[in-house]
């Protein structure tokens, strides 16, 4: 066992890009973790889709053994957190599990405004924080700066920021020792009933699933029986240990500590963040405080191109969850295609990194369909029914129009943190996206713009255009606040008199029309010509609200003979044979798929 | 009787490549002449050696610049074809020469030599438009040719390329006017069309013109079909225009895909239900000639799916369409597992295709758009053949 005071738990705060990831390889190579040779750049991020974006999507931890300059040695656990809004409680439960962190902030770049929601937070969650000024051997370094922005700024006093390179190597020392000497040591009693927090947990294929937990109080140790409180089920403990990155076997994990355990669960649905586990034979009386359900606030269909792949689809999509609770899925059929699956996901970036693996780790052609949020409807009495209130997840379920009393929609409040000069072109965004303005303040160059918002109006292209007007300098972090009443009517797209189900959506009656009349003209130029001249309709009911046609192709033929040589005739028959397998048929138009991801992101309007 | 053999020889040598022309085209500094006439005759006994009994219909002598050839050599592969095969009635031996003097001045000895029917490259009646294409010779140039060649042959062919950048529909008008007024039993009419690895494509991708939009080309292709039928030189093919009796009896065998031989670099042949490719450098072809006694580089069995779909893919280009009954009798395959019937009534009802008895043909709108027609009819099942 170790003693309380010889342990550390800390997270590193840094924004994309500042170095996070290496120098955490860094600390895990200084501490003899692993060789040089061991490591592959970036150990923490394990899949390829975090190393690609810089993002961290599951939670990682590391516990690193540090003689320091006293000569004792210490036991220090790293905890890497999520780094997106989407994972916003998985990042507040990895918080809670640790007693103070590292703001790395680049010594060229400065203090970016993503930061400070996660110092932010850290800060509520009482963290002792220790400013580390990184990349200080870049030409355009300027330590001094980047310490008066995090004293003005995050308000953290930063002369003893520790300064660093680590992808040179420097002050690498210097880090360690101030984890020691300025990060509190945890708390905690070692003979109460044990109480631990679920911190995360994942599915591996040797293992089953693996749990990271957080000791408060008490022991967990092999052979004990265990109790979740909040799901109230019980297991057996047959594993415990820590990672190094490597797992290593433990005889315990006490009060203080943080590592892994294995109870013979199969699914990670069974377990969920932030969950207290206790002792089923000695429970404690109360669980930590800070548990919620995570529920999906984004919906949308997943169909294979190939609708044979449906069955593949189905095993991989349950492959996925088996390492992700976070997102649901339920079969959904299309009228046009096909079979497919609905599923939730706690935000966009979740989304499109569920479609991507799918599409990657599992060789998937797949349409999206418009993403929609949950609606709550009110429904008044019918003949055959009761008046009722029912959730709504996809705008193809979308009851008669006349028994519906009243839609809500959920609300968020946006923080956004941006550079003065994109301020102008981000209120314009919010204020189109039917935003009300509740805060704007300027701390130190930057502003600080809080908003509430429609989440519909949000799930669009709300990330990818606040990104591109404020050319990458903007940050976004939300939280919802409820649902709303709202003006909520179906938009249905016609193509050649046909419904595409897979396009329709739920808008509000006031940006329906600019809606309708942008995603008329972007399936304009997404749908190739075809034989005839197609009309392509957004309604609302039986009313058209924007129409464009696409005119008859005209010319499409080989001109030349070419001697005989109807090997290149063959060839081109082939190549616009396996083109059309890749269309979904409505009314007698050929619809590419990447018109229906292509065709819900809204240009400028 | 057997069907009619049609021979294909390629001279693939020119004095400079144009910029448009994918062919299988090279230029060389000199040309070892008995060499090559040698090594066509050898390709073409390997050949007659496979296809005893048939008699010759047709021969057609493509390029490159066939016109080069020594008159001789030209002499020679016409005589060996008729010591080989034997020559059908009315044969038509066809050869595609540049209009240029040094070229016209070799127009009798062709002749002589058994040459019947000329098809001149004149490709646009503007000198600025011939530049553009790369051409070395004049319009003044071209109808001097021309003028020969209807001196010394039956039946002369013209080639115009048109829907060139810019060239707007009255400019088209005038030339292909003028080009009416020459007389020629045969016209082909092709569209500029950007291929791929040809200098053009590189001009174009670096932004050097735009070619013709397909709407305007389309336009130009409409106005031509009205004024060649006017003037009696209706379509028979998308690109190809002749007076009735007079069309390429030659690129006729291949587009009802009837067995053809083709000799020389490059070449292809369709005979004994193989699909046959030569060499397609010309040094490479001598080499495969000198060790194989042939310039085979592959022959591949046809099976009766593939033999239905090219059929399908060459008979649908001329306006009088294709004999399903036909077709049939020559695959094994039935009529609905060669076409998606659903599909073709569809596009009949656009008024794109026509259904008469056995025979599917497509009309005078549709050919424009054969490209977007063929893959949604053309579904020729595997192992349909019964």
């Amino acid at each position: 066992m170790t003693e309380l005071s010889l342990i550390r738990n800390f997270s590193i705060i840094a924004h994309i890009d500042h170095g996070k990831s290496t120098l955490a390889d860094r600390l895990i190579q200084q501490t003899g973790g692993l060789t040089a040779r061991e490591m592959t750049s970036q150990v923490l991020d394990n899949m390829d889709i975090e190393k690609e974006r810089g993002i961290t999507i599951k939670a990682q931890t590391v516990r690193l053994d540090y003689t320091a300059k006293d000569g004792i040695t210490y036991q220090l656990n790293l905890m890497d957190t999520p780094g997106h809004v989407d994972f916003a409680y998985e990042v507040s439960r990895s918080l809670a599990a640790c007693e103070g962190a590292l703001l790395v902030v680049d010594a060229a770049q400065g203090v970016e405004a993503q930061t400070l929601a996660n110092v932010y937070q850290s800060i509520e969650h009482d963290h002792e924080i220790v400013p580390v000024i990184n990349k200080i051997d870049l030409p355009a370094a300027e330590v001094d700066k980047v310490k008066a922005e995090i004293e003005e700024i995050i308000g953290l006093p930063a002369d003893n920021a520790v300064l660093t390179s680590a992808k040179s190597g420097i002050g690498i020392d210097e880090v360690l020792e101030a984890v020691v000497t300025r990060i509190p040591p945890p708390k905690g009693d070692r003979n109460a009933p044990l109480k631990a927090m679920l911190v995360d947990s994942w599915y591996d294929p040797y293992l089953g699933v693996v749990i990271l937990i957080r000791v408060i109080d008490g022991v967990i140790k092999k052979g004990q029986e265990i109790q979740f409180m909040a799901a109230g089920t019980k297991h057996l403990v047959d594993r415990v240990g820590c990672m190094r990155p490597k797992l290593e076997i433990l005889s315990e994990i006490a009060a203080g500590e943080v590592g892994i355990i294995t109870a013979q669960i199969k699914e990670v649905a069974q377990t969920r963040v932030g969950d207290t586990i206790t002792d089923a034979k000695r429970p404690a009386a109360e669980p930590l405080p800070g548990f919620k359900e995570v529920q999906p606030v984004v919906f949308c269909g997943l169909f294979p191109t190939d609708a044979a792949d449906f069955e593949k689809l189905r095993e991989s999509i349950s492959k996925l969850r088996l390492n992700d609770a976070s997102f649901s899925f339920e079969t959904e059929s299309s009228a046009a295609l096909g079979f497919g699956f609905r599923c939730g996901f706690l935000g966009l970036l979740h989304l499109e990194i569920i479609q991507e693996r799918l599409t990657r780790e599992f060789d998937l052609d797949l349409i999206t369909t418009a993403p929609s949020v949950v609606y709550k409807l009110e429904l008044s009495r019918s003949k055959t029914e009761d008046a009722r209130t029912m959730e709504l997840h996809n705008p193809a379920d979308m009851p008669d129009i006349n028994r519906i009393a009243e839609i809500q929609e959920p609300w968020i409040e946006a923080t956004i943190y941006c550079p003065d000069e994109y301020l102008g072109s981000i209120l314009k965004l919010c204020q189109d996206r039917r935003g009300i303005q509740k805060q704007l303040t300027y701390v130190g160059g930057r502003a600080q713009i809080v908003y509430e918002l429609p989440l519909n109006e949000v799930v669009f292209d709300f990330y990818d255009r606040l990104k591109s007007i404020s050319r990458g300098y903007a940050s976004f972090d939300y939280h919802q606040i409820g649902h709303r009443e709202g003006d909520l009517v179906k938009m249905s797209v016609l193509v050649n008199g046909d419904a595409v189900d897979a396009l329709s959506m739920i808008v509000h009656r006031g940006t329906a029309e600019a809606r309708g009349r942008g995603m008329c003209e972007r399936l304009k130029d997404l749908i190739p010509r075809h034989l005839f001249k197609i009309p392509i309709q957004a309604a609302i009911g039986g009313k058209v609200i924007a129409r464009e046609t696409i005119a008859a192709m005209r010319k499409d033929v080989t001109a030349k003979c070419y001697g005989g040589d109807i090997s290149r005739k063959k060839k081109l028959l082939e190549k616009q044979k396996k083109g059309k397998a890749k269309m979904r048929e409505y009314g007698n138009v050929s619809i590419p798929q990447e018109a229906f991801i292509a065709a819900l992101r809204m240009g400028e309007e | 009787m057997s069907n009619p053999l049609a021979l294909y020889i390629h001279w693939p040598f020119c004095v400079s490549k144009c910029p448009y022309c994918d062919f299988n085209s090279h230029v060389r500094e000199s040309v070892d002449q008995d060499a090559w006439c040698a090594a066509l005759l050898a390709d073409m006994a390997h050949e007659a050696a496979l296809t005893p009994g048939r008699k010759l219909s047709s021969i057609f002598f493509g390029g490159g610049t066939p016109s080069l050839m020594p008159p001789s050599t030209v002499a020679a592969l016409i005589d060996a074809a008729a010591q080989h095969w034997g020559f059908a009635d009315n044969i038509e031996i066809t050869l595609e020469a540049n209009p240029s003097s040094v070229e016209a001045s070799r127009f009798a000895d062709l002749a002589k030599a058994g040459v019947n029917r000329v098809s001149l490259g004149l490709q646009a009646l503007d000198d600025a438009a011939l530049a553009f294409l790369g051409r070395a010779h004049s319009v003044g140039e071209s109808l001097a040719a021309l003028a020969v060649a209807q001196q010394h042959f039956g039946r002369v062919n013209i080639d115009l390329i048109y829907a060139r950048p810019e060239q707007t529909a009255t400019q088209w008008e005038a030339e292909l006017r003028r080009a009416l007024s020459f007389g020629t039993d045969h016209m082909s009419l092709y569209q500029l069309t950007i291929e791929a690895g040809t200098r053009f494509e590189t001009l174009v991708r670096t932004g050097h013109f735009t070619p013709a939009d397909d709407d305007d080309a389309a336009t130009l292709y409409d106005m031509t079909q009205d004024m060649t039928r006017a003037a009696g030189m209706a379509a028979y093919e998308i690109s190809n225009h002749a007076r009735a009796g007079h069309e390429s009896r030659h690129n006729l065998s291949y587009w009802r895909y009837d067995d053809y031989i083709g000799i020389g670099p490059g070449a292809h042949g369709r005979r004994l239900k193989c699909a046959t490719q030569r060499h397609k450098k010309p040094e490479n072809f001598l080499s495969a000639v000198d060790r194989n006694a042939h310039g085979i580089s592959a022959e591949d069995h046809l099976d009766p799916a593939s033999r239905a779909t090219e059929s399908l893919l060459m008979g649908l280009r001329l306006s009088e369409g294709i004999s399903l009954d036909r077709l049939s009798s020559r695959t094994g395959i039935a009529p609905d597992k060669m076409l998606d019937f659903t599909a073709v009534d569809k596009i009949a009802r656009l008024g794109l295709i026509t259904r008469t008895g056995d025979r599917i043909t497509v009309t005078p709108q549709g050919m424009p758009l054969l490209d977007a027609i063929l893959p949604q009819i053309v579904a020729v099942e595997a192992d349909a053949a019964a």
